[in-house]
């Protein structure tokens, strides 16, 4: 069986081949044109029709696959350092993971999202939050490099983050835990109605993606644990569900569990942006970092914030109201056309669909259930647009098609259930292996979803591939979903554990996409634009080395006149300008990562030369037929030593002529 | 002066990727064949491959050699220099050894000329370092040849 499986695969794999210079749509129908393997076969060459930027978890990177391929392209670092790409170990990066608890090499990260415009996908800019030490962070589409971080203050956990509006006016940041606002040395037991939920709005700049916390609104203190932006009708609201609205502190998977009910808390932000914009809010101290990296200068700088403007719900009326929603919802999902607001109820086996009209017709009529801390709880039958009676256990995320169905994942069955819209009706059930979490529908949190591929991401493998010790892969599963039935397709192993991802047509993204840094462009104070300026420079135990690499030399390549006790800064700038043509550069005992440095960039790194001797460095990314040649060597003499400081190339000055 | 070029010229059939747009058609499948020719290039007669096809030069212009000299320090000079054969040919003399649109194809597009060109195949065989896409514009090449002008094989500085 396996055998004809394999050859079938070939013989798939080679009809493709042979049809691949054929016109789009033309591939050969029959028998072979269902296989999944044909579905998923991107020929040698050609190009993935999605990207999928799925979030690293607790590698706190994102990493960007083709689908539907499954293919990886790039592990773009987030809030983690990697020494492949020296993020977090170059001078120019450190700065981006500075927070106010000081440099913080690591962070959990769950929920990429990509700005929008009038409700769709525009592909420039992508979100995602840091979960642990709380911040948000954008990633820049045209050279895929994390370009901002943002620390979010008075937050922990910072779990209903990071999701985007419609108009991407703003980024959320909602926390998942309750703290005292402001943090203060109070006993644990008094949690409950002292402790704070914020949930903190960051205005983007519609030229470059910039963000700034624009008001943070102290709700009472549950766990806002999921959020999605109104759209279409309901732009203009942004809903995030709640759990422990018990306010227990300790064993919460008994203590949180016990109100049949918590709330999915609806935010009505441009009531409070009027508020704000009027004088409303209260001015708090604080302390946040806020780090941007510049791509002109190659460099990130790192800015302490130290006052954040806050809301207390009760000054504002009719900004927030709470939706009564069964069983800790985890999931807060809103239909393409901003009508549905789902809940997932992860202890129960029912999907609860609020209605906005329903939901505004309440609020109008003033048809309440009593209120929590002043937030008026509205009547739970008259909001409701109906349940989906699955079957299932533990729903936790629901996305759509733009053909008006949805798909919810259920954790505890391990399956992705579809449904209709408006009816409720279960149309098809899948298993996903195992124990499903999130799933992605391109476009799938936008007014128009591309209904072609499901990508269901797995907390548990087990037996799914080769075995690798105690600790196994996490993975993605890949649904075709345009028939009535979804059909498996592929497997394929992910980077840590993904929480969430977006997908995105590649023809917005790829068009866009940087080739190389310009030169003249290169703004770094230590940038040399032409190997004539190369130079080494000392101004006491400092030296500076200002160096150039082209393929395939770094000039000046000899060095003398260092000493034991230095501290030794490699500035090194590509003079490359074209495509793919990175170099690196690591000097033998130099304790931080290699630099890998792209077209036209500079980058930083520092040595303290310990031991007298000729010390060799040496490019690491193989650039050219001539990689292995491209190396150099710098004498280091005893402390106080007469040798002088030169630098030379081919035994002549660097700008010789 | 006639240069003798010994050219391998190997017939393959060009491996294209169909599925992007502009890229040549595939040819038929046509048996790979290795012959060796002589072929008498004058490269003085030689314009190269690349969007430069005819240049009609006038007197020197010293303002264009001056903003020459500026782009090919910065984009040129880690691999040229004037005076020494470096990572690739020296410069001097460049415009007796050459025609003026083969230097700016070479500039402008020198994965096809290496790989195609019989003269610029000969320096990548010797030089063995394949010259370089800077992505020059058409004007900053003609400026750098300008600039070449001045720089005659009679030593003048």
């Amino acid at each position: 069986m396996k055998t004809i499986f394999k050859s079938l695969l070939a013989i798939t794999a080679f009809s493709v081949m042979l049809s691949s210079c054929k016109d789009e749509g033309s591939s050969n129908k029959g028998a072979l044109s269902s296989s999944a393997a044909e579905k998923v076969y991107v020929a040698p060459g050609e190009h993935d029709e999605f990207y999928a930027f799925i979030s690293g978890g607790f590698s706190g990177q994102l990493a960007v696959y083709g689908l539907p391929s499954g293919r990886l392209f790039k592990v773009i670092p987030v809030f983690s350092v990697d020494a492949e790409k020296a993020y977090g170990f170059n001078e120019e990066t450190k700065p981006m993971l500075n927070t106010s608890h000081g440099f913080i090499p690591w962070d959990d990260s769950h929920h990429p999202d990509i700005s929008q415009t009038a409700g769709e996908l525009d592909g420039r800019w992508i979100y995602i939050n840091g979960n642990n030490t709380p911040r948000i962070a954008k990633i820049d589409l045209t050279t895929f490099e994390t370009t901002e971080i943002i620390e979010i203050p008075n937050s922990a956990g910072n779990h209903s983050s990071s999701y985007v509006t419609e108009n991407t006016e703003y980024v959320v940041a909602g926390t998942r835990f309750g703290v005292p606002v402001p943090q203060r040395d109070m006993s644990i037991d008094e949690y409950k109605g002292n402790f704070k939920g914020a949930l903190t709005f960051l205005k983007v700049d519609p030229e470059d993606g910039t963000m700034d916390i624009s008001f943070q609104i102290l709700m009472p203190g549950f766990n806002y644990d999921k959020a999605h932006p109104g759209r279409g009708d309901s732009h203009g609201w942004f809903f995030f569900t709640t759990y422990n609205t018990e306010e227990a502190n300790s064993l919460l998977e008994v203590n949180a569990s016990q109100n049949d009910k918590d709330f999915i808390a609806a935010v009505n932000w441009k009531v409070i942006e009027e508020y704000v914009k009027n004088g409303g809010g209260t001015k708090m101290p604080t302390n946040y970092a806020h780090n941007i990296y510049d791509e002109h200068t190659h460099s990130a700088t790192s800015t302490m914030k130290k006052e954040v403007l806050t809301i207390n719900p009760a000054e504002v009326p009719g900004a927030i109201y709470f939706l009564p929603t069964p069983k800790s919802p985890h999931g807060c999902d809103v239909s393409p056309t901003g009508e549905y607001i789902v809940g997932s109820g992860k202890l129960s086996a029912d999907v609860t669909v609020h209605s906005y009209t329903k939901m505004i017709k309440a609020i109008e009529d003033k048809n309440f259930d009593g209120d929590a801390y002043g937030i008026p709880i509205l009547n739970y039958e008259a909001i409701l647009a109906g349940s989906v009676k699955s079957g299932g256990l533990g729903p936790l995320h629901t996305e759509f098609d733009g053909k008006g169905n949805a798909y919810t994942t259920f954790f505890i069955s391990s399956e992705v259930v579809k449904w209709k819209l408006g009816t409720w009706e279960v149309i098809d059930r899948k298993p996903t292996y195992y124990s499903v979490g999130h799933l992605m529908i391109p476009g799938g949190n936008s007014r128009k979803p591309q209904g072609k591929y499901l990508l269901a991401m797995n907390k548990i493998t087990k037996d799914r591939y080769l075995p690798t010790g105690p600790e196994v892969t996490q993975s993605a599963q890949l649904y075709d979903i345009t028939g009535e039935k979804m059909k498996l397709l592929l497997d394929f192993p992910t980077v840590g554990e993904p929480h969430y991802a977006a997908g995105i047509s590649a023809d917005i993204i790829k068009k866009n996409s940087k080739k190389f840094y310009r030169l003249d462009e290169n703004k770094h104070p230590y940038a040399v634009k032409s190997e004539a300026d190369a130079k080494v420079t000392r101004n006491g135990n400092e030296v500076h080395i200002y160096m150039t690499m082209i393929r395939s030399h770094f000039a000046p390549d000899n060095i003398e006149g260092i000493q034991v006790g230095d501290e030794v800064f490699f500035h090194v700038t590509n003079l490359e300008q074209d495509y793919d043509v990175p170099h690196g550069i690591s000097m033998i005992g130099a304790q931080t990562s290699e630099l890998l440095i792209m077209p036209g960039q500079t980058e930083t790194f520092k040595w303290y030369p310990k031991n007298i001797g000729v010390w060799p460095f040496y490019c690491t990314d193989f650039c050219s037929a001539l990689h292995q040649e491209m190396q150099g060597y710098i004498r280091v003499s005893p402390k106080g030593s007469k040798v002088p400081l030169t630098y030379t190339l081919d035994g002549d000055a660097v700008d010789a002529e | 002066m006639k240069l003798k070029v010994l050219v391998l010229s190997l017939v393959v059939a060009f491996i294209s990727s169909c599925g992007s747009d502009a890229k040549k058609e595939e040819k038929s499948s046509t048996p790979v064949e290795v012959k060796k020719e002589v072929i008498n290039v004058d490269p003085m007669e030689d314009k190269g491959i690349g969007p430069v096809t005819s240049i009609t030069l006038a007197e020197i212009d010293q303002t264009m050699a001056a903003e020459g000299k500026v782009v090919f320090k910065a984009k040129c000079s880690a691999c040229h220099k004037i005076s020494k054969r470096f990572v690739g040919p020296g410069i001097a003399g460049v415009t007796e050894r050459r025609t003026p649109e083969w230097i700016m194809n070479m500039i402008l597009n020198p994965e096809v000329m290496v790989a195609e060109n019989p003269i610029a195949k000969q320096l990548l065989a010797e030089y063995l370092a394949p010259m370089a896409n800077q992505n020059l514009t058409e004007r900053e090449a003609r400026l750098i040849l300008e600039y070449f002008r001045t720089k005659t094989s009679v030593k003048d500085e």
